[in-house]
């Protein structure tokens, strides 16, 4: 057997990973040009930076790919409880960025244990739901896997950066594919639908619409002579009525200013161009700008004159969208999209339960990031400061992607080699 | 299974949001302002010279500053200081800055146009103390040489209606509003051009934008050489001083106006500056003098006995007299059963051709204005014939010289007669008074000068025109206008008009050495007071070229209410003609009787409310 043997890895979304990360390193350089042109190579400039981890990524990817995939099996309970330890260590020793406690900084170097934490989970989850005995119609199991879950969500969110915490959220599609009962997923869906249309109208326009759902529900179920249980149906029937009646108290007493700022806005109901708006309609402008082909590589005039806020890390995508226009906001859309689907079908062809679940944690982290970077650069989803996966500037994110990249193309080349 | 493709499902769902979201963003074209990040910066050529005839500069232009604010940059400060500081009213001030909030927080506004250089100097040592606000340097108008306003015209800011009509100018910028100024405005104004800036999100310049490359550079304006002679018309303005009326002399062997003046009237140099808006309220609310209206290009008068010149030809042409035939005049004549028309010729003169138009007999036109209409079959026919004669002299129509005002003028046809007094119930007689260039003829003084220069040339003239030359070209190709008379017919007429000067009604407007053919003019006019018709002084006017036998200038004076036309326009246009041909003025004089003497008295009778005398 020829452990070396390239075409037993996943050489596409190889290309894709690299084409992603160059891509990425092209926009953080124009976004970050001030005029006067730099050595892409010098390591004090934003692109050096990112540059050199791009390149201990790379060394890292030489070791996993020599890595026995049992190693990570092994590992994974450490990897999770000490990013746990490292997030809980924050409260201590953690620098505060922007109103939130969450970064390490050691010299120049500053890490974010969060990012660690999703490939700790990311690798732990899997590990427990592989386990032969793990059954998720069981609720002691459905308990220890939030447990799992809400674990770092919470440290991240006290930190507070419930941006970043968002994100373990993604963990319940794996969970979902694992074989978690859909009606969660429905209920969930239907919460989130519920406090929408709370927030969009009011408490009475909403009740109305979820009556209406769950008696047409019932309906169809009637017809279909579906048996259920109808006391269980109104009891959560009830549960959506509450949350709705609580949806505007919530709203209005525990959720700070700026966050109901990016919500309203988002809703339609504030229309702000200059104060809280401005990073999104700025990035709208930028977009727009763009046009079909775009304004060419430095020659966008927002992304230039610095009108979008975080424009290098969290709203890269508007300068993808002003400088390469409509054909790259779409080409890099295609991208994401194809590589997600690639990673699932490729992981549901795994015969092994854990390699199969981590690679589905992956694509679903890096669907969830996808989905909340671009919506929210786009102006479909309030403003949360999430970067996207191989593009934006930021070490942390870019080298623990790319580490959970590599595991990924691991475990994917040894079902190649086993078949 | 829907477990299994969850995910595939909604990220294939999302990403086609997201495509739709973006095609909407980035395909619409330009839903969002985008002028945030790009400053445009308007440059302005020069504006173009305007030179006399002799190349003498009349028209250049001079550096003013204009105080410019960018809202968004200000930092709360002393509108008290501030407005001292310019020189206007706080509420004013404060007033302007809220407009210039409204207009855009992050562009520039004016605050105030116009700052002089001096005041300048002043303002930049105390402007810095006051963010947001700067002082930019433009251009304005210099009239050099205070003189041809009526000609030349003035600039101003654009107002609404030109910002619609014309997409080409933005807020705050120049535009040629009269005279010359209006009509050359494209040639005049060049083309501006533009530079493009790239700006920060704190509203700073960083630089050029897209390294200057879709800069446009602005196109030169051009220069114009003017037909007007400005040292004549400097010296016709001061012969109209104190008086109203207007003078125009052309050139009649290529239509160019050496002179026109109108009085009173304004000086280009009233709208240039800070008091531009003042001056401009107080010439338009002097509704008595009219100083905005030029009285040689819209005033229309009846043209009085020069139109006998006219008739006489028209005769000779339709055949009805010649040079020989006479007619007795009686201190005027009947021209129909108790209808009397007077004469200030003595009972029993008899008048050949000649004599009839040196000494102005109104019997001699009346008489031959009756044949010409009386020749055809019905006095329409007739009526029509003669106007179309009238009209080939350029009367009734607006010339189409280039200065963007003027007035047609009147000259009846059957059909305006027709349907006063039903068809053909009217005859020569009704209509009389055309003969003598009163009743129901309008004309204008630049109407008047046009057809005595068709007179001078024996049987066309060139269209009249003020701009002789731009950028050193010859501006319009000259297109003769024949007149419907024969060439030979002229002669016997020149003859009379300079027997006009040699010993008929305008002497006094004889030269040494030159021979003037002119005609006077006495024109009857009434004003409305009160409702009630009242006859004023008669206008004095006058009809000149000289030399007669090949003329080089043609004259035609008009003074409001100066009485005979040999009192005020015939002496007026000797000393024009004089001055013109000889460079230099014999007869000082009646030079200074001219420029001193005044008829403010005249024009302020019908305004003092009590009974007056008229021509005294």
């Amino acid at each position: 057997m020829n452990r070396l043997s390239i075409l037993k890895y996943d050489l596409v979304s190889i290309g894709l990973y690299i084409g992603l990360v160059s891509f990425g390193l092209i926009n953080i350089y124009s976004s970050s040009f001030n005029g006067y042109s730099t050595s892409l190579l010098d390591l004090s400039s934003i692109v050096g930076k990112q540059i050199i981890f791009f390149f201990l990524s790379l060394v890292a990817f030489i070791f996993i790919l020599f890595t026995r995939n049992k190693f990570f099996d092994n590992s994974a309970s450490i990897v999770y409880f000490s990013s746990i330890i490292l997030l809980l260590g924050l409260f201590f020793f953690g620098v505060e960025r922007g109103g939130a406690r969450s970064w390490y900084a050691l010299g120049p170097i500053s890490f974010q244990p969060s990012e660690l934490a999703k490939f700790g989970t990311a690798l732990f989850l899997s590990k427990f739901l592989s386990i032969i005995q793990t059954d998720l119609n069981r609720n002691r199991d459905i308990l220890i896997v939030l447990t799992i879950i809400s674990a770092p969500l919470i440290l991240t969110t006290i930190q507070p950066d419930p941006g970043s915490a968002l994100i373990f959220l993604a963990f319940i599609f794996p969970v979902i594919r694992e074989g978690l009962n859909l009606n969660y997923f429905y209920f969930g869906l239907y919460i989130i639908l519920t406090l929408l249309l709370t927030l969009k109208f009011n408490f009475l326009v909403s009740l109305a619409i979820l009556t209406i759902i769950f008696f047409t529900y019932l309906i169809y179920l009637r017809n279909k002579k579906i048996k259920v249980s109808l006391l269980k149906y109104i009891f959560s029937f009830f549960i959506l009525i509450s949350i709705s009646f609580s949806t505007n108290y919530l709203f209005e007493n525990v959720l700070e200013q700026r966050h109901r700022d990016r919500i309203n806005l988002v809703l339609g109901k504030e229309i702000d161009t200059s104060g809280i708006g401005y990073n999104i309609n700025q990035s709208k402008i930028a977009l727009s700008n763009g046009g079909f082909f775009g304004t060419g590589f430095l020659e966008g005039t927002q992304t230039k004159g610095n009108f979008v806020p975080r424009q290098h890390t969290d709203f890269i995508f508007s300068t993808i969208g002003e400088e390469w226009g409509f054909i790259g906001t779409l080409t890099t859309i295609v991208i994401f999209s194809f590589l997600i689907i690639r990673i699932i079908t490729r992981a549901d062809k795994q015969p092994n339960h854990f390699r199969r679940i981590y690679s589905y944690c992956f694509a679903s982290l890096v669907f969830f990031h996808f989905f909340l970077n671009v919506g929210m650069s786009i102006g479909l989803i309030p403003s949360i400061g999430i970067p996207l996966p191989f593009i934006s500037y930021g070490g942390s994110s870019l080298l623990i992607f790319s580490l959970m990249f590599f595991v990924y193309l691991n475990f994917d080349s040894s079902r190649l080699k086993e078949s | 299974m829907i477990r299994k493709n969850l995910l595939i499902w909604i990220t294939v769902i999302s990403s086609l949001i997201f495509v739709i979201q973006l095609a909407s963003l980035q395909l619409s074209g330009d839903s969002f302002n985008r002028d945030f990040a790009i400053q445009e910066i308007s440059v302005y050529p020069e504006r173009g010279l305007i030179f006399d005839r002799n190349g003498e500069l009349v028209v250049a232009n001079q550096p003013m500053y204009e105080l410019i604010v960018i809202p968004e940059n200000t930092v709360e400060f002393d509108t008290v200081q501030l407005s001292n500081l310019i020189g206007i009213e706080e509420n004013v001030l404060s007033e302007r800055i809220s407009s210039a909030i409204k207009y855009s927080t992050k562009l520039p506004s004016v605050i105030q146009s116009q700052i002089s250089k001096e005041k300048n100097a002043y303002l930049q040592e105390k402007i810095w103390l006051f963010d947001g606000f700067y002082l930019r340097k433009n251009s304005v108008r210099d009239y050099i040489i205070p003189f041809a306003s009526n000609v030349i015209g003035y600039t101003g800011e654009v107002d609404q209606k030109d910002i619609i009509s014309n997409p080409y100018y933005e807020k705050g910028e120049m535009i040629g509003k009269q005279g010359i100024e209006s009509y050359y405005e494209d040639r005049l104004r060049g083309v501006k051009g533009k530079r493009y800036f790239q700006k920060d999100r704190f509203n700073r310049i960083i630089g050029p934008y897209n390294d200057s490359k879709k800069d446009i550079s602005p196109k030169k304006a051009d220069n114009l050489t003017l037909t007007i002679d400005i040292k004549l018309q400097q010296y016709a303005e001061s012969l109209l001083k104190n008086k109203k009326g207007g003078i125009v002399a052309i050139e009649p062997s290529s239509g160019e106006v050496l002179t026109l003046v109108s009085a009173p009237t304004y000086q280009s140099n009233q709208f240039v500056g800070q008091d531009r808006s003042i001056n401009f309220q107080s010439l338009l609310n002097d509704t008595i003098n009219k100083p905005l209206f030029d009285r040689a290009l819209q005033a229309q008068y009846s043209p009085g006995s020069p139109m006998k010149i006219l008739n006489a030809l028209i005769g000779l042409q339709e055949g009805v007299i010649d040079e020989s035939t006479s007619f007795t005049c009686n201190a005027g004549h009947y021209y129909a059963r108790n209808a009397f028309m007077a004469c200030h010729n003595k009972f029993g003169t008899i008048s050949n051709l000649r004599k009839g138009i040196y000494n102005s007999c109104n019997t001699y036109f009346a008489k031959t204005y009756k044949m010409i209409i009386d020749k055809y079959d019905s006095p329409s026919l007739g009526l029509d014939s003669w106007s179309k004669h009238i009209k080939s002299f350029g009367l009734g129509d607006y010339l189409g010289y280039d200065l963007s005002i003027g007035k047609k003028g009147f000259i009846p046809e059957s059909n305006y007669y027709n349907r006063f007094y039903g068809n053909n119930r009217w005859s020569a007689a009704t209509t009389i008074s055309n003969s003598i260039g009163q009743g129901e003829i309008l004309t204008t003084p630049i109407q008047m000068a046009n057809f005595a220069s068709a007179i001078a040339n024996r049987g066309f003239f060139y269209k009249p025109h003020f701009v002789k030359k731009i950028n050193n070209q010859a501006n319009i190709s000259l297109e003769k206008n024949i007149t419907s008379i024969d060439k030979e017919n002229f002669e016997v007429v020149i003859n009379g008009m300079v027997d006009v000067v040699e010993r008929g009604t305008a002497r006094i407007a004889k030269i040494k050495n030159i021979n003037v053919a002119g005609k006077t003019g006495t024109v009857e006019n009434f004003i409305l007071i009160e409702g009630e018709k009242k006859q004023l002084t008669d206008h004095s006017t006058f009809i000149a070229f000289a030399p007669a036998e090949d003329p080089k200038i043609v004259v035609s004076v008009f003074v409001e209410n100066g009485y005979w036309g040999s009192r005020w326009a015939a002496p007026i246009a000797s000393l024009i003609i004089e001055k013109y041909l000889t460079g230099n003025v014999e007869r000082k004089w009646l030079e200074s009787r001219m420029i001193n003497g005044s008829l403010l008295a005249e024009y302020e009778k019908p305004y003092k409310f009590q009974n007056f005398t008229i021509n005294e």
